[in-house]
Parts: C-alpha cells; structure tokens; sequence
C-alpha cells in the first residue's frame, strides 16, 4: 500500500513538473491516469523494492555530489591522456573487490565506477567486480575501496 | 539589481558552456585517436557525463526558475542513470563477444569468473 500511494505521489509530480498545467478539469485527468497507471502496476505485480525504492536515503543527493567531483577529477585525467602527444594508456582488466549485498548497492557501486571516465564496469558476480581501467593511474584501489564504503551506506546494508 | 543578476547568470552559463563544450571536443577527439574499442568508451564516457551534465548546467543558468529548469534536471537525472548502463552493456556484450584490449598490460578477468561447470566430462 505504502509504496502504491509513493508510486502515485511521484508519477503526479512528474506530470506536474512536466505539464505545469493547473485547470482544474486537466489536473483531475492527470490524477485520473496517475491512478490508472497505479492500479495497473499493482495489478502487474510490479510495486516492489526495485521499482518503487522508497527505501532510498536522502544521503543519496551528498552522494551524487560527492560522485560529481570524482566524475570531474577522473574526466580531467583521461582529458589528458587523450591530448598527450604520445597517449600513455595502459589498458588493463582489473579485480575490484566488492562488499555490497543488495541490489541496490551492486547497482549504485557499479554504477558510479562505469561513470567515472577512465573506468568501465565489464562483468559483476556478488562478491567482485571486471572492471577494465584506460590507465595505472585509474586503477586506484583504495579509491574504489572509499566508493565502495560510500555506495554501501547509500544502498543499504 | 535585475539586469546585474541576470548578467551574472548569463557569464556563469557561458563559462558552463565553455568547459562543457571542451569536454565535448576532447570526447570527440578520443574516439578518433584512441586505439580500440575498449579505449574509445572512455572517450564516449566524458562527452555524456561531464560535457552533457555541464552544458544542461549552463542552460539551466539561461532558464531561472522556470518549468524548463525541471525539466532540465530530470534530463540530466535521467542521463545520470542511463548513461552508465548503456556504457555496461556495449562493454559486457563486448567482453562476452572475446574482444579484448589492445595491449593490454594486465587481466585479471579469470580471478573474477569461475571456470564452467563441468558435467559428464562436457564443459557448459
């Protein structure tokens, strides 16, 4: 029930935010279909964790920040790589342990190592990573180690 | 006030645009120079991350506080989560395909998957 009427709060936001009509006869449509949409899914059993992930904390905004300034940083080093005349890579398939355990965090860990330029999440298996690195200087061990830990609070234990 | 405000605005968007560009063309020139496949991701990586987040900043400065700004954002939320599976699955069906790394210096792909099962004497 809780995570019908988070699905129905959300979906009606969205058509706020998208519409940014406030007749009142448009308004009840979008309610209407918001409701619609609602039952529909219920119907096809599809309120669960994963598509209605109420259980997200709002320390995923600081984390997001804080992946922002890593995203910045790590596009600067591979921005260099890219303009040195003789381009220095070092292309290497690397094992990145993992301490994650619910699909949230696999997700937000791997993730964030695919976004960060310079590194690519290939393959996942619960308890480690393929990532495949451009440089020596992008496979930084106690860097995914700190992403890790901080993915881990975000996702949940 | 206004117009001082609204200058400030339009030189932060401009600077916005500037860098977000440069990432952009830097993007671009990687998928030209850099050797392989697997290089050339990294390349593609920071033309939709950094240049696309920092041009939509820019417009978002352009906007103000309008619906437009909303919409802005969901846009760069939505590129904020597609962008990096989209990458996944180019590199995964790659990986999967047996192409591997131009030179590449380590692999440590075997210490990750294990070996297939073995049934009957007939690998799976």
């Amino acid at each position: 029930m809780m995570r019908a009427i988070g699905l129905g709060v959300g979906l009606f936001g969205l058509w706020l935010a998208l519409s940014g009509y406030f007749k009142p006869f448009l308004l009840s449509l979008g309610v209407l279909s918001c409701i619609a949409t609602v039952l529909i899914a219920q119907r096809m059993r599809l309120l669960d964790r994963e598509t209605v992930p109420l259980e997200l904390p709002l320390t995923l905004l600081l984390y997001w920040a804080w992946l922002g300034r890593e995203v910045m940083k790590s596009s600067i080093a591979v921005s260099r790589v890219i303009l040195a005349r003789k381009m220095p890579i070092a292309q290497q398939l690397i094992r990145v342990p993992t301490t994650q355990h619910t699909e949230m965090g696999h997700t937000i860990f791997a993730n964030s190592i695919t976004l960060t330029p310079g590194t690519v999440t290939v393959e996942t298996t619960d308890d480690s990573y393929i990532i495949h690195a451009l440089t020596d200087a992008a496979c930084d061990m106690d860097g995914f180690a700190s992403m890790d830990a901080r993915a881990a609070k975000v996702g949940g234990a | 006030m206004h117009e001082l405000l609204g200058m400030a605005a339009d030189i932060i968007s401009i600077f916005l645009f500037i860098i977000g560009g440069g990432f952009m063309l830097i993007g671009a020139i990687g998928i030209i120079r850099l050797p392989d496949f697997w290089s050339r991701l990294h390349a593609a990586g920071i033309i939709d991350t950094v240049g696309a987040e920092l041009i939509l900043t820019g417009m978002m400065f352009q906007a103000g506080f309008t619906q437009v700004t909303v919409k802005l954002i969901l846009i760069g939320l939505f590129l904020f989560v597609t962008s990096p599976t989209s990458t996944h699955a180019l590199a995964n069906a790659a990986f999967t395909a047996g192409i591997m790394p131009l030179g590449m210096k380590r692999n440590e792909s075997d210490k990750v998957l294990k070996p297939a099962p073995v049934r009957d004497g007939v690998k799976t």
